[in-house]
């Protein structure tokens, strides 16, 4: 019988088989050849340096979001609001940005300060749902996923009300900001190497919050067994806030990457998913940040890999949201299988 | 506003009710039995398409409001399997379905965006349709509006009245309990969370056949429905009567929010419309914040008078989700 950390992979692996068999069905239910299909998928992503540079502008927001549910997950909390942080956090940056503009500041001291209020922004969002839940009782998925809508909406109040462009204003976004605010990017390429090392230091502060300091063994704590934790003299309302707002803080940088390093104005779906793909990423990787990197790169891989479905084979590009929601929901149940019938043998 | 498009919009928000109440019907039931069916949002798109998708090829409504009904309980079965029988967190498997049935309603619903099928019409009951203010209101509506309000009563019914409804509620209040009255929890569990996936399905079918007739992809303008049916079931308390009357009220504001932007031209049309989502916390935050120590501490600290009258208030609000929920049964 296949035993610990190997055996582990080895389901994983049938999981991911599984998931891969299951939406190659889908894809001969509809007549296009899964083949082709997996082939478009993995050249659209990697098949040029332009192409991975796309994948990795889209890992930059999902690392970021991943990173800072890893805090919440641990703390034993389900931040679906983190999706409505990314906006607020795209909106922070947008309006500190808008206060800049005519100034003679040196742009790293503007860029910098958008940045920060972007993560302000999205904190403060996050301590919404925060206290929603630890004064008023209200379950963070539904604190959460409500302020996620009024967020969309604040985004499109703005684009189309204060923040609207000179003349007419539309879907396409706020007045594109001048390029002295927007991070430095490789020559060529869209990916900016300041939004990429951002990301990768994020989750790698995230993973010594979590496995080094006695902050994160209390939000552990607080995860495993709030009322352990309680009995132990954890402030557990403090500890739940506390992850509230440093995911909310890393989900408001995310927006931020997205505002000053890839569409340089605020556009109505700024945050384009990442929440919830981010919790998805948490799920896979089993809350585990040194897996963070991989299957975030993985998943970006994918999403910039389907936009050549609709071109190339007339399929959605929704495609990929299938396979990965399919894969997680197998490693989830394969996981469960392996738990319920190995162990007892 | 005129008495004769009063009457047409009240019959509107009723119609636009149905999908909500089999949904939160559904829900309420799964969650009766200890089950939380996260994955609504996705099924109701996924039905919602499937169901268009079959009337059309067939050209059958029945088929397509049976198809939604079978889609709904397979995706309810897969959240029970995973959570009953493999011990996983209900809430993880339903994310992951309400994201992934979205997606899958997306991509197979491509070939069908924008055809015009087949949609319900309106079928007048004769003589009650006749009657003074009742009759336009709520007797000249679409078949799956009359099944809504049976489907309401009958709900009541069984949880309220019924032998087996009352063991429902032992399943999901103390589990261990029902299990010594000779009550199969877990199979009783998967029967619910099916039956009322089949629930939750026919809120598709019954937007893309009736309501909002057709599938248009992303612009379908369904994506959310689900999250909010699903606060709509907290809001009532796990009590059909009280969660039906939560989807009409939501279904009343949204109209309201329609009827006012002309006269409120102050306010943009974008915040009109997300106007349910603030008030849905509030209701929550209402429903829910009698539950709170500080407030229970606040409570204690006031004044006789003042105590009564809160505490009073309060607890009319005030709703408790069945003690089992979510929490797997085993027996020792």
């Amino acid at each position: 019988m296949l035993k610990g950390r190997l055996g582990g992979f080895a389901f994983q692996a049938i999981a991911f088989v599984l998931a891969l068999g299951f939406v190659s069905l889908i894809l001969l239910a509809v007549g296009a050849s899964p083949i082709e299909a997996y082939k478009n998928i993995l050249t659209g992503s990697v098949g040029s340096m332009r192409k991975f540079a796309e994948v990795l502008v889209s890992f930059v927001p999902l690392l970021l979001v991943t990173a800072g549910l890893l805090i919440t997950f641990s703390a034993g909390l389900w931040n679906i609001g983190v999706e409505g942080q990314i906006v607020l956090g795209a909106i922070g940056t947008t309006w500190a940005m808008r206060q800049f503009v005519d100034s003679s500041l040196s742009p790293v001291i503007i860029i910098f300060l958008s940045i920060l209020a972007g993560m302000l922004f999205g904190a403060v969002w996050a301590s919404f749902a925060g206290m929603l839940k630890t004064f008023g009782g209200v379950n963070e998925i539904f604190g959460g996923l409500g302020l996620n809508f009024v967020s969309t909406a604040l985004t499109l109040y703005l684009i189309f009300g204060p923040w609207k462009r000179e003349g007419v204003a539309s879907m396409s976004g706020t007045e594109p900001f001048p390029d002295a605010f927007s991070l430095p990017q490789l020559p060529d390429l869209r990916i900016s190497p300041w939004a990429l090392g951002i990301a990768l230091v994020a989750v790698v502060v995230v993973y010594f919050i979590l496995n080094g300091t006695y902050f994160g063994l209390r939000i552990k704590a607080v995860g495993k067994n709030i009322r352990a934790a309680y009995l132990l003299g954890i402030p557990t309302w403090q500890y739940s806030l506390y992850s509230f707002l440093i995911c909310g803080a890393l989900a408001g940088l995310a927006g931020a990457m997205q505002v000053t390093a890839v569409y340089h104005r605020l556009i109505p779906s700024i945050s384009s998913g990442y929440g919830y793909l981010g919790l998805m990423v948490a799920m896979l990787i089993n809350y585990q940040a040194i897996w963070a990197v991989p299957i975030a790169l993985f998943f970006a891989a994918l999403n910039i890999g389907s936009i050549q479905l609709p071109i190339v084979m007339k399929l959605d590009s929704s495609l990929s949201g299938v396979l990965q929601g399919v894969l997680v929901l197998f490693v989830l149940m394969v996981e469960g299988a392996r738990q319920k019938f190995v162990k007892k043998t | 506003m005129n008495q004769e498009t009063l009457l047409v919009g009240l019959a509107g928000v009723l119609a636009a009710a149905a999908p909500i109440i089999f949904a939160v019907l559904g829900e309420t039931l799964s969650e009766r039995a200890g089950v939380i069916n996260l994955s609504m949002n996705g099924t109701i798109l996924l039905t919602a398409m499937s169901g268009f998708a079959v009337a059309y090829t067939t050209d059958s409504l029945l088929l397509g409001f049976l198809a939604g009904m079978l889609i709904g309980a397979l995706v309810a079965l897969i959240v029970a399997f995973s959570s009953i029988t493999l011990n996983q967190s209900q809430v993880a498997v339903g994310f992951v379905l309400a994201l992934t049935c979205r997606d899958l309603a997306y991509f197979l619903g491509n070939p069908f965006m924008g055809v015009s099928g087949p949609r319900l019409q309106a079928m007048p009951i004769p003589f009650l349709r006749d009657l003074p203010i009742l009759g336009p209101v709520f007797f000249r509506q679409e078949l799956i509006t009359y099944v809504s309000y049976l489907a309401i009563f009958l709900a009541w019914l069984w949880i309220y009245r019924t032998r087996p409804g009352l063991m429902l509620q032992g399943i999901g209040e103390k589990p261990a309990a029902a299990y010594i009255r000779g009550a199969n929890v877990n199979l009783m569990r998967y029967v619910y969370t099916v039956i009322g996936g089949a629930l939750i399905g026919l809120a598709g079918p019954t937007y893309s056949l009736g309501v909002r007739a057709g599938w248009m992809g992303t612009i379908s303008g369904l994506d959310g429905i689900g999250w909010i049916a699903l606060s709509i079931t907290i809001f009532g308390g796990w009590n059909p009567a009280r969660a039906a009357f939560g989807a009409y009220l939501f279904a009343f504001l949204q109209w309201l929010g329609l009827v006012l932007q002309p006269v409120l031209t102050q306010v943009p049309s974008q915040v009109l419309q997300v106007a349910p989502f603030p008030l849905m916390i509030l209701t929550l935050l209402l429903v829910n914040i009698g539950n709170a120590e500080w407030v229970e501490r606040t409570l204690a600290a006031m004044p006789e008078s003042a105590r009564k009258f809160f505490s009073r208030m309060l607890r009319a609000m005030r709703a408790s989700p069945p003690a089992a929920l979510g929490v797997p049964f085993e027996r020792d």
